[in-house]
């Protein structure tokens, strides 16, 4: 059973009067994402939103050590330090649960800019928990395309809308056979939270994928953060799943629809509800378009049925 | 050489209005119907500024954003979002 929102814990790593825009998705995961790991961890980010929003020095508005690093060493900064923290502690020099290493990067950090050293870190199974909060484009730099921009956005360097599909990410850090992969989004608090509280609790390189829709980059209205990412996950553009030594688990709601037991919603309301798709709606080819958005969404709820029938 | 670390440390602390007193930044103002309100704790748990008290329903308004993600997710309609003077 998924943790009520009643049994969440009271800890808040996240602090009120951050820098982060009005309904913003990432400081809305980051806080649950708190509520798990609790204040002993140390938290490592690339350029990103969630800079931005720690605020401005002498002030920080996470509850927790936080080292700024660069896009290139997302996955080898985390190494580093969770190797010197287990030598420190082999040596007596610290004693005590040793704290989580957690990296916390946008997908413009993870699909793109930061991959290698992230490859790298999960062929070593460092032990740390990698989020990529996936907000579907560089939101920070004023929205260009990702490796995660699905096809059909628009964004600043996709004026006539991404022509290609987005990457599965979480599929390929899997396929790096890591102990635990999960994906999530912040219409479902408490499956973040559970999925969160196991990665902590499992030694080596641990993947979580939080998609965060961004009212700024996807063009709704702000109040419709949770809307949209509720309504992601009802039309399998978004699919909740984990894996623990590489078996796959569908949770609530996408194991239904996995199952066939509920059918997919269509695209079409959500990409109705989002300028970076509706533009696509006065070209002469908008049915195309639009069919192409759905045809990806079919395409991997049919795949990922299918991959998670390999147990071997 | 002159010594840089101590005129300069980029070393901050963790501290509530990192930001600002962001709740200036309110167009609307999210207001709690205590009548409606049946302490489910969905707006609480939504709000990315961490201002709802989970128990009470107040809300901090010193760094309310106004966002409206909890006035959208309350299941009884209890927060309306009235607008700033
Ligand atoms: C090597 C390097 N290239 C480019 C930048 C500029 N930059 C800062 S934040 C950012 C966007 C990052 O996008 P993402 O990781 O998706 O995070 P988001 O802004 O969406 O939260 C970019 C390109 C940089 N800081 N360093
Ligand atoms: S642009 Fe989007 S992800 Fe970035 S701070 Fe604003 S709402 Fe959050
Ligand atoms: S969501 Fe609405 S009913 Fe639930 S606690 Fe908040 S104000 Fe009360
Ligand atoms: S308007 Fe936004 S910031 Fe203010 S209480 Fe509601 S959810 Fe929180
Ligand atoms: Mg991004």
């Amino acid at each position: 059973m998924t943790t009520s929102i009643k049994k969440l814990p009271d800890t808040e790593q996240v602090l009120s009067g951050n820098g982060a825009c009005g309904g913003c998705p990432a400081t809305m995961a980051l806080r649950i994402v708190g509520k798990a790991l609790g204040s002993n961890a140390i938290m490592l980010l690339t350029p990103s939103c969630s800079v931005a929003s720690m605020g401005m020095t002498p002030k920080l508005a996470y509850n927790w050590p936080c080292i700024n690093i660069t896009f290139a060493t997302a996955g080898s900064s985390a190494s580093g330090i969770t190797h010197a923290l287990e030598i420190m502690k082999e040596k007596g020099r610290l004693q005590g649960e040793l704290p989580t290493v957690f990296s916390w990067v946008g997908d413009g950090g993870t699909y793109d800019i930061g991959f290698q050293a992230l490859s790298a870190a999960a062929e070593r199974n460092d032990n740390m928990i990698f989020f990529c909060y996936n907000n579907e484009a560089y939101s920070n730099t004023g929205v260009q395309r990702s490796g995660a921009t699905p096809r059909g956005s628009f964004t600043t360097t996709t004026p006539t809308g991404k022509r290609q599909p987005k990457k599965n990410m979480a599929l390929l850090m899997l396929e790096h056979n890591i102990p635990y992969v999960a994906t999530a989004t912040v219409a479902y608090p408490g499956d973040l939270y559970d999925k969160v509280v196991k990665a902590k609790n499992i030694p080596g390189m641990k993947y979580i994928e939080i998609l965060a829709p961004c009212y700024l980059g996807w063009q709704f209205d702000m109040p419709e953060t949770v809307q949209m990412s509720r309504m992601a996950v009802r039309n399998g553009a978004w699919l909740l799943w984990e894996a623990e030594n590489g078996k796959i688990d569908f949770n609530n709601p996408s194991s239904q629809i996995i199952s066939g037991k509920k059918k997919a919603e269509p695209v079409n309301e959500y990409v109705m509800k989002q300028g970076r798709f509706n533009r696509l709606l006065k070209g002469s080819d908008a049915e195309q378009r639009i069919a192409e958005i759905q045809g990806d969404i079919d395409h991997q709820i049919a795949f990922m049925r299918e991959r998670a029938k390999i147990t071997i | 050489m002159k010594s840089v670390t101590k005129a300069y440390r980029p070393i901050s602390w963790p501290m509530k209005g990192a930001g600002g007193d962001t709740g200036s930044w309110r167009t609307h103002r999210p207001v709690v119907d205590k009548e409606n309100c049946t302490k489910c704790q969905i707006c609480w748990v939504y709000c990315p500024e961490a201002v709802i008290d989970r128990n009470e329903s107040t809300i901090d308004y010193r760094y309310c954003k106004g966002c409206g993600v909890c006035a959208k997710e309350c299941p009884t309609g209890a927060i309306s979002m009235i607008k700033e003077e």
